[in-house]
């Protein structure tokens, strides 16, 4: 610990606890507000506990259809985001984890080539190549689906570098006992390299899906339809200029759908964190 | 269950490197054959190439009479045991075990009983259910050598697989390699830099330096008639005692003037002598032996059992084997002697002469 006398752990706790609040109050405030009604919130002071219009808000916004983003559902864009997040974390994964291991394990030619072409694109932003993607994905039709959600940023030079430095730590006897075990490139790729990067993928998902959850720019120029918003999009819809054009009250509830579903990702996650920090498996 | 014949092998590494340099040597079968040599001599190179995870530059190698140089690890009937083991972290004993037959396709209940069989052998049937990171570093030594049992392969490849174990273990996993290959009757090849190991282990014994074999035969010919000064330092701890000579009339005189009358060969340079052949008595008598060099004790080591004296003589260290406790201290002046028979002599480039 950091003191061992009494008044230094007071004061070591005292400072937590502020630092908590700080970050709590504003998401229990928002909570707050997503239970009371739309003349509550606008009529300061707002109260400090929770109203009794928990059930009434959140299924109206579930299920109900906001106005303002097309009478869409919250939980059309619940889906929606959900598909796209999950689409971009796995499909990132997977594409990196298989470049990582051509790049690590198989010598063809140009392959340090490939690998700087890779690591070169870290350096360029999304936004610069925006307008050739969305052209791209215009003329292949890809407006207003899931692919042309997915699709143009599934590509990760990061995770590749990552996975590539993972798998440069693996021992060569590893690989040669396998190989004597007549373990083929699949076989080795599936019962040895997949199960020893288990922990990696799990944190690289968290982040990454946190990344898929996240995006604005992208959505926002490949959608069009109502009904293929993300939920980060329609919560920015949702609020108008004029205070009383806004559904205050729907808008707190669309805030606090969308912090959900990253929170349970990373509480579900964190116990393969945990173990990946235990057991050093190499 | 299989002879491995090398032939003229050679391995040239992209940018000139030769490691190896034309080796053949002729495994029989059931036989355990020992590389021994320091590092770099490019015997773990060659082992490699018998298991086909270095491509073989020229010559040929083959297994069982056939020609393997095109035909990969896994199809060789080969098993390897590495210097880390290389047990699969992330997988049981018993499924590290199973692995490669569970790769070759074998049926369920037949890999559960060789599985199991083995476990019984190396006794590590209550390990069965544990992760490599459970065990010990013996244990892990065990599984490693059971993965290679459990696939009743051709041909044992070990690579320095006892380097990692302390003192002890070694001693005793030593004798336990030995026995489970004579008992298997599985010709291997193992490679170590530790020359007890080889001497014990083989029962063909390949000296290598610099890429190519110095000298090959049994362990116990090899002590006793070395081809070269190579050998003689490398085989036999501590190792022989080397003297430069320079050639008199009748006599050899040693580089800074000392005489000794012996018969030497004709050629011969360089006088090699064991420490364990050695004898060494007081300065004032004379050895009973063939050669009398006057030495000055620098520094006793006791054993126990023995004690080794490093003594400089004829400008040379000198060190010299005793039973028991020395009565020498530092500074004692003694002269040095050994017969005649035994006495190993080389010639210029250290090739032995008669």
């Amino acid at each position: 610990m950091i003191g061992s006398s009494p008044l230094r752990r007071v004061i070591a706790h005292l400072l937590l606890v502020v630092g908590i609040l700080i970050v709590v109050f504003p998401i229990y405030y928002t909570f707050v507000a997503s239970t009371h009604s739309l003349q509550t919130i606008l009529r300061p002071p707002l109260p400090l506990l929770p109203g009794d219009r928990f059930i009434e808000n959140y299924s109206t916004a579930l299920f109900g259809g906001v106005g303002r983003i097309g009478g869409v559902p919250v939980s059309t864009l619940l889906i929606n985001t959900t598909v796209m997040a999950l689409g971009i974390a796995i499909g990132k994964i997977v594409i990196s984890i298989l470049s990582a291991y051509a790049i690590v394990f198989f010598r063809f030619p140009l392959r340090m080539t490939f690998f700087w072409l890779i690591f070169i694109t870290l350096m360029l932003p999304v936004e610069v190549r925006i307008l050739p993607t969305y052209k791209v994905m215009v003329d292949l039709g890809l407006i207003d689906t899931y692919a042309g959600l997915i699709v143009p940023i599934i590509a990760s030079a990061t995770a590749t570098l990552l996975f590539r430095q993972f798998f440069l730590t693996i021992p060569g006897e590893l690989v040669e006992a396998a190989r004597v075990d007549g373990a083929g490139p699949f076989r080795f790729f599936k019962d040895i390299l997949l199960p020893l990067s288990r922990t990696n993928i799990a944190a690289l998902f968290v982040i990454l899906f946190i990344y898929g959850w996240t995006q604005y720019l992208w959505p926002l120029l490949v959608t069009n339809r109502n009904d293929m918003n993300t939920i980060v999009i329609a919560l920015r819809k949702m609020i108008s200029f004029a205070d009383a054009d806004t559904e205050w009250h729907l808008v707190m509830v669309t805030s606090m759908l969308a912090i959900v579903p990253p929170i349970v990702v990373v509480l579900l996650m964190q116990r393969w964190f945990v173990k990946g920090l235990v057991e050093t498996e190499k | 269950m299989a002879t491995v014949d090398l032939r003229d092998v050679r391995k040239v590494y992209p940018g000139g490197v030769e490691a190896v340099k034309g080796v053949s040597i002729a495994i029989p079968d059931k036989a355990l054959c020992v590389l021994v040599g320091p590092s770099g001599c490019g015997k773990s190179t060659l082992l490699r190439m018998i298991a086909g995870l270095e491509t073989i530059s020229a010559g040929s190698v083959s297994i069982d009479g056939r020609v393997v140089n095109a035909i990969g690890p896994a199809e060789r009937d080969i098993a390897m045991v590495f210097q880390n083991y290389a047990l699969y972290p992330h997988m049981k004993v018993y499924d590290n075990m199973a692995y490669g037959l569970r790769n070759r396709g074998k049926a369920k209940d037949e890999i559960d009983r060789r599985v199991r069989e083995t476990a019984e052998i190396l006794e590590l049937g209550h390990l069965l259910e544990r992760r490599p990171r459970e065990l010990s570093g013996g244990q892990r030594q065990r599984v490693a050598m059971g993965r290679a049992i459990v696939r009743n392969p051709k041909v044992f490849l070990f690579d320095e697989p006892l380097s990692n174990l302390d003192a002890k273990l070694r001693g005793q996993m030593r004798v336990e390699i030995k026995n489970l290959q004579r008992s298997l009757g599985v010709t291997s090849v193992y490679v170590t830099h530790d020359q007890l190991e080889a001497m014990t282990l083989a029962d063909v014994l390949v000296v290598m330096n610099a890429g190519q074999v110095e000298q090959l035969g049994n362990p116990l010919d090899i002590y006793e008639k070395p081809a070269s000064t190579f050998v003689a330092s490398f085989i036999g701890a501590p190792p022989m005692n080397l003297l430069k000579l320079t050639r008199g009339s009748n006599e050899f005189a040693f580089a800074n003037g000392a005489h000794v009358a012996v018969a030497a060969p004709a050629g011969a340079a360089i006088l090699g002598f064991r420490p364990e052949d050695a004898e060494a008595v007081p300065g004032d008598q004379a050895p009973q032996a063939g050669l009398a060099l006057p030495a000055v004790v620098e520094a006793v080591e006791p054993v126990g059992s023995e004690s080794f004296l490093y003594c400089s003589a004829a400008g040379s260290r000198i060190i010299v084997r005793v039973p028991g406790r020395a009565t020498a201290t530092p500074g004692d002046k003694l002269r040095i002697g050994a017969k005649s028979e035994k006495l190993h002599w080389f010639d210029e480039a250290g090739k032995r002469v008669g």
